[in-house]
């Protein structure tokens, strides 16, 4: 939920403070400020600070959440390291991850470079590319596991009229994560590329036109002024997409539940499977605490990276 | 209107848009079709009649209605309770000084982090020990409010200006007064955007209601529909009604409110 960390604000205006009277007078406007602020900040604060400071007491044990837990110290993020299940999942994770940040990007400039064109029928092509975005990732995943039907689904149809073999897309161990990443973009693309729309619709004309006075073709002129201003968004939506990749859990539990033979397992997938299926909250517990951590490391280089190239966005 | 020359974009935007939109229109139509329709080879993109039994077995053999009302429930609650304390303490943080607000609002943004895998088992405890696990206030009080909310609505705070706030105190009005006769009819579109953002991550949750309800009459569409699936995988017809039922009320909402909520991407997304 980082999306307003991009929009710092240019200026910062603040209502004159009255003039301070008594001791009273601060009091007073503390109490005002907690009554405004309080109840929301609980909520967040609460529901999130207190159980993940909780959650890193219950990594360091082992629990099955009934009878007392074990102090067992650091052993449960040990135990990762060996653990093949893990290592499979923080494998697949990655993958996922790199193809699908880097294909939302990619897809979403190049989308939202075709509907910033001012053509017939834009408004459709807009409503069109945005809907799946709406459809929520769990009836994705239903529809998904239809349309990718090896025997009767539209996707072995289409390559069948082209000539093609047929497919066993999401039955198939080699081919699986592949097709959960293809369903994924299909359904998040149209968050880049709105977010791209907008960027792009805030490039200042006149550079543009600079360009094209001086000589430059529109394919230079997209390298060399468009993208450079479409670094801040880059920045931001790579932060996203990787936080959406890494957390990717409704589309693998409405399509494959992991399989098939754990072809799709995920850290996240795991996670739901160590505490909510085995009830090693301990372990499970270490594994998210490790996730969180990696996630962290990603997005603080990612911004790092942005700041030290110029390009900042936070 | 004028009459634009053809664009070769067209060749890129058609063939795409069908990809986008084509599965959607699958799907409202395998709902209407019959299993031995659905069984075909090669297999028909349009139903020959229109059959409602997918509907109608979906609607006697489950809880669909109920699932259905259940996160109409959850949504309006977390829609109405982020309109309420994020507008808040948006305007608490932007505005107001008090003691202990630098301390709470880095508190804030720290939390956005953390994945929500981590915050799960804990929740899921502090839930259990509340008694309120498997009822459907577990499925809205992690809804109530989000810095998500919060950074939205303090970020269009600080873009008003602060002169007829001033003139507001001025002429006596309290805090609350100033707030709410000033402040909030000029935060409509701000307000509309966090009710689309809270409605459609609230409606399309799963991973949360999943964890922390297990009785069949508390579901939420979401994890009613996966659990149907799990069920009855091959009974087409009945699950992808389920996805139009489930699906249906969020599109009706985008195609009716689409200025709006693409000016919300934008707006929210990055200016600046």
């Amino acid at each position: 939920m980082a999306l307003t960390f991009a929009a710092t604000p240019r200026t910062h205006q603040q209502v004159a403070p009255r003039p301070r009277g008594r001791r009273g007078r601060a009091a007073r406007r503390t109490l005002t400020g907690w009554a405004f602020a309080g109840p929301a900040t609980l909520i967040v604060v609460g529901l999130s600070i207190f159980p993940a400071v909780w959650a890193f007491f219950i990594s360091r044990t082992r629990w099955n959440g009934i009878a007392p837990a074990r102090d067992v110290g650091w052993r449960n993020y040990e135990r990762i390291a060996t653990d093949p299940d893990a290592i499979t999942a923080a494998k697949h994770t990655l993958l996922l991850t790199a193809l699908f940040v880097p294909g939302s990007i990619v897809l979403g400039i190049l989308i939202a470079v075709a509907l910033n064109q001012k053509i017939r029928l834009i408004g459709f092509y807009r409503t069109c590319i945005f809907v799946p975005y709406v459809a929520s990732a769990a009836a994705t995943g239903i529809l998904a596991s239809f349309v990718f039907n090896p025997q009767f689904g539209a996707a072995n149809e289409a390559l069948r009229r082209l000539g093609l073999p047929a497919q066993q897309f999401l039955e198939s161990p080699g081919q699986a994560l592949l097709v959960i990443c293809l369903i994924a973009l299909w359904g998040e693309v149209g968050f880049t590329a709105v977010i791209y729309l907008a960027a792009l619709q805030d490039i200042p004309r006149e550079l543009i036109e600079a360009a094209t006075v001086d000589g430059a073709s529109r394919w230079r002129t997209f390298l060399h002024i468009t993208l450079p201003e479409l670094r801040p968004v880059t920045v931001f939506a790579a932060i996203w997409q990787t936080i959406t990749a890494m957390q990717l859990f409704d589309l693998i539990y409405t399509t494959t539940r992991g399989g098939p033979m754990n072809s799709t397992q995920t850290i996240v997938y795991y996670i739901y499977e160590l505490a909510f299926q085995t009830q090693r909250l301990g372990y499970g517990a270490a594994v998210a605490y490790l996730l969180f951590v990696v996630t962290m490391l990603l997005t603080v280089c990612v911004i790092w990276y942005s700041r030290r190239s110029g390009s900042e966005a936070f | 209107m004028r009459r634009l020359p053809f664009s070769p974009w067209h060749l890129l935007l058609m063939p795409l848009a069908l990809i986008f939109v084509l599965p959607l229109v699958q799907m409202v139509l395998t709902s209407f079709m019959t299993s031995q329709e659905i069984n075909q080879f090669p297999p028909k993109f349009l139903p020959t009649s229109i059959h409602l039994d997918g509907y109608r077995t979906l609607l006697s053999e489950s809880n669909i209605l109920q699932w259905f009302g259940n996160t109409v429930l959850v949504s309006a609650i977390a829609v109405l309770s982020h309109l309420v304390l994020c507008s808040l303490a948006g305007y608490g943080f932007a505005r107001l000084k008090f003691a202990g607000r630098g301390l709470a609002f880095l508190a804030i943004v720290a939390t956005v982090m953390i994945p929500i895998q981590l915050l799960m088992i804990p929740t899921y405890l502090m839930f259990a020990r509340a008694g309120i696990v498997d009822t459907l206030a577990a499925a809205f009080v992690p809804w109530l409010a989000s810095a998500f909310g919060i950074f939205l609505m303090r970020q269009f705070f600080l873009g008003l200006p602060a002169e007829l706030e001033e003139a507001a105190v001025l002429d006596g009005c309290s805090t609350l007064r100033t707030f709410l006769s000033v402040v909030l009819p000029l935060a409509r579109p701000a307000l509309a955007t966090l009710a689309i953002f809270t409605l459609l991550s609230s409606w399309n949750d799963l991973l949360w209601p999943l964890v922390a309800i297990s009785d069949d009459s508390k579901f939420t569409l979401q994890v009613g529909l996966a659990s149907f699936q799990g069920t009855r995988r091959t009974e087409w017809s009945q699950l992808m009604a389920g996805n139009v039922i489930a699906t249906m009320p969020l599109i009706i909402a985008f195609l009716v409110a689409q200025k709006r909520f693409i000016a919300t991407m934008t707006f929210s997304g990055l200016k600046g």
